[in-house]
């Protein structure tokens, strides 16, 4: 039996950005990449959705707290709960820890300045449905382009909940972290951008090892969903 | 009635555009310890009192205005 596409989708909101990148990225590591409206309450038949980089509804209140009301975001919420996979990237990260499915909180950088440059992290967790085919301790090239991307864990955050961290912290996160995971591992939200970093021509290709771990995740569910 | 809301960093929470009001203030003469930047919300809210009123924007700063994590919240209530 041929290998089955898995369908994985991105949520637009109004203010996304980097939507059509991560359709773009998604497709060139062959899944069958899903536009989803914020506005469908019904999410198409997914096997993992992404919410994408941007400033969703203006950045208003705080990042990410009005995209939690979006009736997509609902749809995640309650796949989510049901263990799909939801991978949050930068906007998409600030979304997950608004709607409550990832911990902490994404504050304005420490430098008050808007940082745009490939940074390294560090992968701390390979085991993850997002991280499969790196290895713990791996370094990864990953471009970042934030002005709210300083995490502030809560005091109660399990360390083994960190999936990436920065060597080269732009940002002043508490301890580094670049990237974290619900305690169950199917919800994971990163402020850099692997959609950036699928090709050597733009720099680097290391985003394309996180997200082709998710379109194997997803490939393996619709294999043992036959 | 009308219920003005502020919202601030909570305390022990990096605040860096405070700082950069305090260093500014400092360049203009003005000798500032600490400065901490937060937010108002202006509400006009139907409710039969002061206390109603102050409870339902209780929830709302639960549920929306405030994220608890990082900010803390004062409700003050005006006829």
């Amino acid at each position: 039996m041929a290998s089955p596409q898995p369908r994985i989708g991105v949520v637009t909101y109004p203010g996304s950005q980097d939507d059509r990148d991560a359709l773009w990225a998604l497709a060139a590591l062959d899944a069958e990449a899903i536009a989803v409206w914020h506005e469908d309450p019904d999410l198409p038949d997914l096997d993992a959705v992404v919410l994408p980089g941007g400033f969703s509804y203006g950045d208003y209140l705080r990042c990410g707290a009005i995209a939690r009301f979006s009736p997509a975001t609902a749809s995640v919420c309650e796949l989510a709960g049901a263990g799909g996979l939801v991978l949050g990237i930068c906007n998409g990260f600030q979304v997950l820890c608004e709607a409550g499915l990832l911990p902490g909180a994404l504050l304005r950088n420490e430098s008050l300045r808007f940082v745009c440059r490939d940074v390294p992290v560090t992968v701390e967790r390979d085991d993850l449905p997002f991280t499969t085919r790196c290895s713990a301790g791996q370094r990864l090239v990953l471009p970042v382009k934030h002005g709210d991307g300083r995490y502030l864990p809560p005091p109660d955050l399990d360390p083994g909940q960190v999936v990436l961290r920065y060597l080269d912290n732009p940002n002043g996160s508490v301890d580094g972290i670049a990237g974290v995971c619900n305690e169950a591992g199917n919800v994971m939200g990163l402020m850099p951008h692997p959609e950036h970093a699928v090709d050597p021509l733009l720099g680097s290709d290391d985003g394309a090892l996180l997200l082709a771990s998710l379109v194997d995740a997803a490939r393996e569910r619709v294999l043992a969903a036959y | 009635m009308r219920a003005t809301v502020l919202i601030r960093p909570k305390p022990g929470i990096l605040d860096p555009q405070g700082a950069a009001v305090g260093s500014a203030l400092g360049h203009l003469g003005f000798e500032v310890q600490d400065a901490r930047v937060g937010k108002v919300i202006d509400l006009e809210v139907e409710a039969a009192d002061a206390a109603t009123a102050k409870a339902r924007v209780e929830e709302m700063c639960e549920q929306l205005l405030a994220n608890l994590l990082i900010e803390s919240y004062e409700i003050e209530v005006s006829g």
